[in-house]
């Protein structure tokens, strides 16, 4: 593959190379050739070679030298994805091309396990296109950043369905249930994409109450009720197939769609309107009592959409910037008091205090949120 | 003693206040106390007898009570002879008089007051009172079934009902219109003292606000969406539409029911907080229609006609294909139409913040199986507003034709 080099600006990689024989690179700032910016990852350390790049194309050339599998990200400010790279097995190299058009302060991250916040380190970008680009190039990034969110979430979807389906045709249920949760998290971080398919959203997701005459109930909570309430069903298997083959679909069709800025915005409140109408209430998890695991992948879905349009509303409305970042924090941390392991406490155990704490936070935080898509709109 | 008229007490509104309607009328009432203008008695009151029960075309009150009651009696005796007495207090409060003769203040003093005395410094207000027979009266414990009238089903289940079973159902209901919110209270409250030992009220509502108007001397009123709402509804003036949809026949299945009406009661919850985060033009596409004017989305004035396949933009329609107005229209419906009299309320909060607000919808039509059922099958199922509604209580009443000054509530269904 040829390395794409940036029109405005050359390439100038300012990779410590002997900083990662060191395996001291961490905070090094060495200058140094052309060339891609080594990364040493292991299961606890993520020894970047340089922390600083001029703005263009940046390359990272990963080694994952752990024993668990690995993820390498570039942030920019509020965790915005400027470019990853997923499922980096140990022993492998992989690189990451990614074009840093402006310059600021950026985070680089590995993430042993592909999971959690990751390891991370700053690093500085200089020069560049400061701030030069006009509003429609911004929303285009927007939606590029967002998209590839969408990508990951419905690549993992379409993983962990697999391994949920399989779980309920084998009869497994302790472990069907545990996979349960862990697989609609994928689903609900991207549910306004979901949402666009007409039947397709009803088929993955729907709610028993909410049947149309005639309609069939399908998806995962036909099979959480089946798990957790009726036990499983001879059509259980048949109902597993077809939720793999609805998501499937979905994942093809989430690739050619192309979103607008406007609906990043809309899309950040509608996941908060999901969940003041839906895990408030505890109505979307009737059976599983799950609610709080959605709760957490709106709140993911929706900061990561904001997270996208963040250059275009910090630069239009940078009060609105800090009040979404400090409710968002703010909802983060109440829903931190109920982690369980890697999960949650199951719904039914809140108290009715702890649920209007909830509920004030999201309004909190949904009312702000609410303004985004006339800032992005100007 | 002689009987004592709340109005001869009192004083109230002028002649023509009552077209004015609302809380005018009251108003002006109490502040003539002392007045020597001369009392009109008809100004404030809605006469109790006619064709059909009043309540339903009257134009519509700004207050509601309603409550739906069971009976606790297996004498079938019992029930019948309530239903005179209730027929009897009725006369006597929508005509603006206390619920029986000497009521509040001119009984004995060893015995508690027959009228509860609320309602003692108040003009009638233009109360009405409406009773409606529920689908259980029917079953065996008073030899009614064969009365049943085959419009009497019970609701099916609407996607995305979430109904409360104490906010559902009912032998009976009383619904009480005025435009005093007391005077409403005032006469449940007093229909169901005398009930006691006979009936118990199973769930009530109160409602402020009418959010329908029935009648073309009325302005269209908002919801708590803060839309017009019932621009295109059924009015007491277009009496073809009233006749076709909403009284019921001779022929149409149980005769007693001739000249009535099925009344169809949903307690609708709004999301009212998601709405209000809802943009203008999000609203107004849910809705089909501009929040200021009223106007149906394309045209200009609120009473224009709803053309909806007028196009925008690259021949996209205006009115969405989920658009409430769409698909509630009665092109959409197959002509079928109904007599909305819903009413705004708002029962506190909810306990985790939120506003227990919504729409009280009662809805009058001639059978409910081809005209309320399959419309809202429609909305539950497709209309882009059922994202910030949630239905909560149901029922289903059959409400018998109108009164005599000689008859009783229950004669057609007893006689």
């Amino acid at each position: 593959m040829t390395v794409p080099k940036s029109p405005r600006t050359p390439l100038t990689v300012l990779a410590g190379v002997g900083a990662v024989v060191a395996l001291a690179g961490c905070d090094s700032t060495n200058a140094a050739a052309d060339g891609p910016i080594k990364v040493e990852a292991s299961d606890t350390s993520c020894a970047v070679a340089a922390t600083t790049a001029a703005a263009g194309n940046v390359t990272f050339e990963i080694a994952n030298k752990g024993s668990k599998v690995t993820e390498f990200y570039l942030y920019a400010e509020g965790d915005r994805i400027m470019g990853e790279v997923e499922n980096i097995a140990p022993g492998l190299n992989r690189r990451l091309i990614v074009e840093v058009p402006e310059a600021g302060k950026y985070q680089t991250a590995c993430k042993p396990g592909m999971v959690g916040n990751g390891i991370r380190g700053e690093f500085t970008v200089t020069g560049g296109a400061t701030r030069q680009d006009d509003a429609d190039a911004r929303k285009a990034a927007a939606t590029k950043s967002y998209a590839t969110y969408v990508a990951d979430n419905s690549s993992a979807l379409e993983t962990e369905t697999a391994k949920f389906a399989d779980a309920v045709k084998a009869g497994k249920v302790d472990e069907a249930k545990s996979e349960y949760a862990r697989t609609r998290v994928f689903y609900e971080r991207i549910e306004p994409v979901a949402e666009k398919f007409g039947d397709l959203d009803p088929a993955i997701d729907a709610r028993e109450a909410d049947l149309e005459p005639g309609q069939q109930f399908t998806g995962f909570h036909r099979l959480e009720k089946d798990l957790w309430s009726t036990g499983l069903q001879a059509d259980s298997p048949r109902i597993a197939d077809k939720l793999l083959t609805d998501v499937k679909d979905l994942v093809a069709k989430s690739k050619d769609l192309k979103l607008s800025a406007l609906d990043l915005a809309n899309g950040a409140k509608s996941l908060l309107d999901e969940v003041a109408t839906g895990k408030i209430t505890g109505e979307e998890e009737t059976f599983s009592h799950t609610d709080l695991w959605d709760f957490q992948s709106n709140l993911d879905g929706s900061k990561n959409a904001i997270q996208s349009l963040r250059p275009v509303l910090q630069e239009r409305d940078a009060a609105l910037v800090s009040t979404l970042d400090t409710e968002f924090a703010n909802v983060q941390a109440l829903l931190d008091k109920t982690r369980v392991g890697d999960g949650f406490m199951y719904y039914d155990q809140l108290s009715p205090v702890e649920v209007k704490t909830f509920a004030s936070a999201v309004d909190a935080l949904s009312e702000p949120l609410s303004k985004v898509a006339a800032v992005v709109a100007k | 003693m002689t009987e004592v008229s709340r109005r001869k007490l009192f004083g109230y509104a002028g002649a023509g206040v009552a077209l004015a309607g609302a809380g005018v009328a009251a108003g002006v009432g109490v502040d003539r106390i002392g007045d020597d203008a001369p009392a009109s008695a008809t100004a404030s009151t809605v006469d109790f007898h006619g064709a059909h029960q009043a309540g339903i075309v009257t134009p519509t009150q700004q207050n509601l009570h309603f409550a739906a009651l069971d009976v606790t009696t297996n004498d079938v005796g019992k029930l019948r002879e309530l239903l005179h007495t209730w027929t009897a207090a009725a006369r006597r409060m929508t005509a603006g008089q206390e619920a029986v003769a000497a009521g509040a203040v001119g009984g004995a003093a060893e015995a508690p007051p027959g009228d509860t005395g609320e309602a003692l410094d108040l003009p009638a207000a233009d109360l009405t009172l409406t009773i409606g027979f529920g689908p259980s009266l029917f079953d065996d414990r008073f030899g009614l079934a064969a009365k049943r009238p085959p419009q009497l089903v019970e609701l099916p289940s609407f996607p995305k009902d979430k109904l409360d079973p104490a906010r559902s159902g009912g032998d009976l209901c009383i619904q009480a219109c005025a435009n005093d919110p007391q005077v409403a209270v005032h006469a449940v409250r007093n229909l169901v003292r005398l009930g006691f030992g006979v009936t118990e009220v199973r769930w009530s509502q109160l409602g402020f606000g009418r959010s329908s108007s029935t009648s073309r001397t009325q302005q269209t009123p908002r919801n708590l969406f803060g839309f017009k709402d019932g621009t295109n509804n059924v009015k007491a003036e277009d009496t073809d539409v009233l006749r076709d949809q909403v009284w019921a026949r001779p022929g149409d299945g149980q005769a007693w029911m001739a000249g009535g009406t099925y009344l169809v009661a949903r307690r609708i919850r709004m999301h009212i907080e998601t709405w209000d985060r809802e943009t203008l033009d999000g609203q107004e596409q849910t809705v089909g229609r501009t929040k200021g004017s009223g106007a149906p989305l394309g045209q200009t004035g609120e009473f224009d006609q709803v053309d909806l396949d007028v196009g925008g933009a690259g021949g996209v329609p205006l009115i969405a294909p989920d658009a409430h107005i769409r698909l509630a229209s009665h092109q959409t419906l197959r002509g079928a139409r109904i007599l909305r009299r819903g009413y705004n309320f708002v029962d506190g909060s909810d306990g985790v913040g939120h506003l227990e607000a919504g729409l009280f919808f009662l809805a009058f039509n001639r059978d409910t199986r081809t005209q309320y059922i399959p419309m809202q099958q429609v909305l539950s199922a497709k209309d882009a507003m059922m994202e910030y509604l949630q239905h909560t209580g149901s029922a289903h009443f059959a409400v018998p034709p109108g009164l005599t000054p000689t008859s009783s509530w229950g004669d057609g269904l007893f006689g």
